[in-house]
């Protein structure tokens, strides 16, 4: 399936990922190879086939509602680009 | 000796041949003589390493009598460790020291290893030639023109060059054994959900598993009897007994039924590739084995499928690397779309960009039934396969790639370095545990044998691999010898 | 045209859990920022999520109650999109395979008539974190406390017809939630919150129009005011010939108006997909037995129950369990006193008007249900008459004593000694010939005034049957 320049920027906007201008025909021109890869499973029917999610047959384990965490937040927040007051900045949000 | 195995060397420390400091200095050296051409080390922790081996020294002194104690390793990049940079061969994470430990890492700790540094590997473990690292691509010790594999590349050079005894890596669609293969070494992906992928950095959560890579298949029983196990952790850690691995090396293959995949040996398999493993097979025939042809018939589907859940999952899996809490932010953002779209497109490379892409629009409205719900189906269909084929055999057969390493920058297209893990991506599509094993060479570059197990079917699978490396000696080949490094 | 106002509520409930839903982190409220955000909660690569049972058992409660069907498998989905309060770029809920499905609740309206209204599923999630906006040199900051609490999505059929009918589902929804306490439910903090979808359609016309949602509505009162004011505009509108626009919208309660959030959002595609690092929660039939088992009684059984057993009327039987709190307090002081008409009246009445006065809850009402109890056992022994328990009542407001305390250091006990009282009724009837004279002459109602006179001598004291009897008596 050939996508184009506009879908790719689609795209590239949810996933929030910059590509510039001169790059779009190259990367439209790689993902559509891909996508020509990809559109082999068109050749089998699968009508009926039940989709596997998850290659483990099992169900989820459960944890027991108590409190096993601690405050850490100065060692994680000195990780982070930006913070001030405990919190993490960012630009900002506008709603 | 530090050409040795883990087992080996397990034994010279516990007779006082040597000393884990005198082994860990030794690899230190190695990897201070050798790494600049192998580009194998992304990080190397001297200090800590001798640290680590005094202890372990002294432990042994004291009666621990742990087959890894003192034994030193290296883990892929990809394993978050306390106090050593965990970059994941990406300049998102280039200067990210993680808090906590991944489970395996602490198991290895906890079984008194020496950790000599992380490995390089494909940005996120995307790449199947370890081109794909913000750090540079590592070099095959065989021949430092050619790639070493890819993604667990930088352990498997480390391993095959005597960097380290032994190295962990992750496989998701063949990222241990295509390496393992390319290189001349072993290299083992377990079932899904035998090894904790706590604090093991996600590329795609429902194919991602941690295996050894080492110098024999004892090796990797020997460190999978470390890695196995329930976590509770982790949701999708397997709630199943552990065995002992090594305990059933020595079982002979006589009566072995081996499954030789008919799709695993069409067109696009060299013939060199093809002659050492139909050789290998002999070997097996002739200690017992029986051979079987077995029939996968949506085997060929197995690439176009898993480069939609892969990405697929990637896609949110790598949501988090947005330049807030950690990992790279750009200079100045103009707003928070501009840091997002900035940030994530500085710190992530070209490979990893596409992948994201890729699965973005797996997922979008209006895509989602053509390509994931089908990629599910055709998930079903492989394993589907798999569950008959081994109905009649016991293990499965073949090679682990198509041909010997290729030329560093000889692949510039995606699609054609996609199909590089033909043979090995279904497995991890079914979960499946699967080894690569030296078996011969081509050109002087080693070939790799592929065998596939059933579900937690490791001991099997380790079993049928050590058997081999008791009546072959393609294990013991070294690249020095070979006029690589 | 006449147009018929359709509306459907999203409400999100806080479980009262004490560990977030896939972390250990604590979930107190109003904690300093990001106290509680640990290395799952940042969303730290390699961190995995373990799911917490009590969310489970929770959400089962719920559906049991509103009598849903229970799903027993449900599966997690990933919901992805962009927010720096989100810090996996996804949000983790239940898409197809919810664990409360099809369900309703019946709720009474203010002509005292019954609606059922339809809950298509109730699934859980996880909270994001908060954006705060105060000016950190031009930034925002990020507080993570919330990311990954346990949250509670029920989604109303659009089967909602008025503003009123809206508020009454919600009340319903609340105290059900309070009375299963498996939230505090508490808008003002955010651990309930509403969102509204309203549409317009002709009257008559069973297709559904397009609709707006107005998000994270924070009172039962705006929720009314919103739909009112968000029904006009579309009214005008549509009646000017023009048509709706899908958005969100945003309700300022100050101008009670809503107005586009005008998000730049292109259109939401969240790419939701199965959350591989979960598997399903599968449970049978025994798991949702148990659950059962640990349900406490609910306001609609509750309530049929006080009108059977007690005598009461609907109207009152309402009121008395509007909160599980309360009647559980009424129930104890009617079956200890065996008068459940006087208990109901005093619980309604002035301990209501306490609590109202002083904004309390009826848990922390300074007159506990044994404390009132005793005070309507002292009405009944004739220790006090039922206008001193009202004084008696005001002071046990201010004074944690005992009843019996109260009355005795006030010197409150009611005169029933036959000499005092034969002795005020003497003096009434001295100081008051002319009404006595009345009395006498068949004016029936004057006994009410010489009644009083007695009671006003004895400073309210006095038996007012035993000086009504007497004065009769000795008029005779």
């Amino acid at each position: 399936m050939a996508l184009d320049k506009a879908e790719v920027e689609k795209i590239a906007h949810l996933a929030r990922l910059h590509i510039s201008e001169a790059d779009t025909e190259e990367v439209t021109t790689r993902i559509t190879d891909i996508l020509t890869l990809i559109d082999q499973m068109k050749t089998v029917d699968t009508e009926s086939v039940e989709p596997l999610a998850h290659p483990l047959d099992m169900v989820q384990r459960f944890r027991a509602d108590v409190v096993t965490e601690t405050n850490t937040r100065e060692q994680l927040q000195d990780l982070a680009p930006e913070s001030q007051d405990g919190l993490y900045l960012v630009p900002k949000v506008i709603e | 000796m530090i050409e040795k195995t883990v087992a080996e060397l397990s034994a010279a420390m516990t007779s006082g041949d040597i000393s884990s400091v005198e082994l860990t200095q030794s690899y230190l050296d190695r990897i201070h003589k050798a790494n600049d051409s192998l580009n194998a080390f992304i990080t190397v922790c001297d200090d800590t390493a001798l640290e680590q081996a005094r202890v372990a020294d002294k432990s042994r002194a004291q009666g621990n009598q742990n087959p890894l104690l003192g034994i030193p390793l290296a883990h892929k990049d990809i394993f978050c460790t306390t106090g050593i940079k965990t970059t994941c061969g990406s300049k998102m994470l280039h200067n990210f020291i993680s808090p906590y430990n991944a489970t395996v890492v602490d198991k290895f700790n906890q079984a008194g290893v020496v950790t000599l540094g992380k490995t390089n590997m494909d940005e996120f473990a995307m790449g199947s030639s370890n081109e794909t690292s913000f750090f540079g691509p590592v070099r095959n010790p065989w021949d430092l023109e050619k790639v070493p594999g890819g993604s667990s590349g930088g352990s498997a050079a480390a391993v095959a060059a005597d960097l380290c005894a032994m190295a962990t890596g992750t496989d998701t669609g063949g990222s241990i054994r295509q390496p393992a293969a390319f290189c001349g070494v072993t290299g083992f992906k377990p079932s899904y959900g035998r090894v904790s992928r706590w604090g093991m950095i996600a590329f795609a959560s429902s194919l991602d598993q941690a295996g050894p890579i080492c110098k024999s298949a004892e090796d990797a029983a020997l460190m999978m009897n470390v890695m196995a196990g329930i976590d509770l952790k982790d949701s999708t850690s397997a709630d199943r007994e552990v065995e002992d691995y090594t305990a059933t090396l020595s079982d002979s293959v006589k009566g072995l039924r081996i499954g030789i995949p008919k799709q695993h040996f069409t067109e696009g398999l060299s013939a060199d590739v093809e002659k050492s493993i139909r050789e290998a097979l002999r070997e097996y025939e002739a200690a017992g084995a029986i051979l079987k042809e077995i029939n996968l018939p949506n085997s060929h589907l197995s690439v176009p499928a898993y480069y939609v859940v892969a990405p697929a999952e990637a896609s949110a899996n790598l949501s988090r690397f947005d330049g807030v809490r950690y990992g790279h932010r750009c200079d100045n953002p103009l707003d928070l779309e501009d840091m997002y779209k900035r940030s994530r497109s500085e710190g992530f490379g070209d490979e990893v960009k596409r992948r994201i892409l890729i699965g973005t629009y797996a997922l979008s409205a209006g895509f989602y039934d053509a390509y994931y719900r089908k990629a599910q189906k055709i998930r079903r269909l492989i394993k589907n396969d798999f569950d008959e084929a081994f109905k009649e055999v016991d293990v499965i057969a073949g090679p682990t790639s198509p041909h010997t390493a290729f030329g560093i920058g000889a692949k510039t297209d995606p699609v054609t370095m996609y199909l590089e893990d033909i043979y090995t991506i279904a497995v991890n599509l079914a979960g499946l545990p699967g080894i690569s094993i030296p078996a011969g060479f081509s050109n002087d570059l080693p070939i790799g044998l592929h065998i596939v197990g059933p579900d937690f079917g490791e001991s099997k699978v380790l079993n049928a691999a050590h058997q081999f490396q008791l009546f072959t000696d393609w294990h013991k080949a070294k690249p020095a010898a070979k006029g690589g490094i | 045209m006449e147009w018929e106002t359709v509306i459907g509520l999203e409400v999100h409930v806080t479980l009262a859990t004490k560990s977030k839903l896939f972390s250990g982190s604590a979930v107190a409220f109003g904690a300093e920022p990001n106290t509680q955000a640990n290395i799952f909660d940042i969303a730290l690569p390699g961190t995995l999520p373990v799911f917490n049972e009590e969310a489970l058992r929770m959400a089962v409660k719920f559906g049991l109650a509103i009598d849903a069907e229970i799903g027993k498998r449900s599966v997690f989905d990933r919901k992805n999109y962009f927010y720096p309060d989100l810090p996996k770029g996804y949000q983790v809920t239940q898409l197809d395979f919810p664990t409360v499905g099809k369900g309703s609740l019946t709720v009474t309206l203010d002509d005292g008539s019954e609606r059922t209204i339809g809950v298509t599923r109730a699934h859980i999630e996880e909270n994001a974190g908060k954006s705060l906006h105060e000016d950190f040199s031009g930034m925002s900051g990020i507080d993570l406390n919330r990311a990954g609490e346990p949250l509670l999505e029920i989604v109303s059929e659009p089967e909602i017809y008025t503003a009123k009918e809206a508020v009454a589902y919600l009340k319903k929804l609340h105290t059900i939630i309070l009375y299963l306490g498996i939230s505090d439910a508490i808008m003002a903090q955010g651990s309930m919150r509403c969102d509204v979808n309203v549409s317009l359609r002709p009257k008559g016309s069973d297709v559904l129009g397009t609709r707006t949602e107005m998000k994270n509505i924070n009172s039962f009162k705006f929720v009314e005011k919103a739909i009112y004011s968000e029904v006009e505009r579309q009214k005008d509108i549509l009646e000017d010939g023009g048509s709706i626009t899908q958005e969100t919208r945003r309700y300022d309660a100050d101008r009670d108006e809503t107005s586009s959030m005008r998000s730049k959002e292109v259109a939401n595609d969240y790419r939701y997909f199965p959350e591989p690092d979960l598997l399903p929660i599968v449970i049978d039939d025994d798991y949702i037995e148990q659950v059962r088992a640990t349900l406490p009684e609910l306001p609609d059984a509750k309530r049929a129950r006080f009108c059977d057993q007690f005598g009461l009327s609907e109207y009152d039987a309402g009121v008395l369990t509007s909160t599980r709190e309360m009647a559980e307090y009424f129930e104890s002081v009617a079956t200890k006193t065996g008068d459940a008409k006087v208990a109901a009246n005093w619980v309604s009445g002035d301990l209501q008007a306490l609590l109202n006065k002083n904004n309390l809850n009826i848990t922390d009402s300074p007159i506990k249900a044994e404390r009132l109890t005793d005070l309507i056992s002292r009405i009944k022994d004739k220790t006090i008459s039922g206008k001193i328990a009202k004084t008696v009542f005001e002071a046990m407001a201010d004074d944690s004593s005992s009843v019996d305390e109260i009355i005795e250091s006030k010197g409150l006990k009611q005169v029933t000694d036959s000499g005092e009282i034969e002795k005020l009724v003497d003096d009434v009837i001295n100081n008051n010939p002319d009404q006595v004279q009345q009395f006498k002459d068949g004016k029936e109602q004057v006994i009410g005034f010489l009644v009083g006179q007695a009671m006003q001598l004895s400073k309210g004291k006095a038996n007012p049957g035993q000086v009504n009897q007497l004065l009769r008596d000795k008029m005779k």
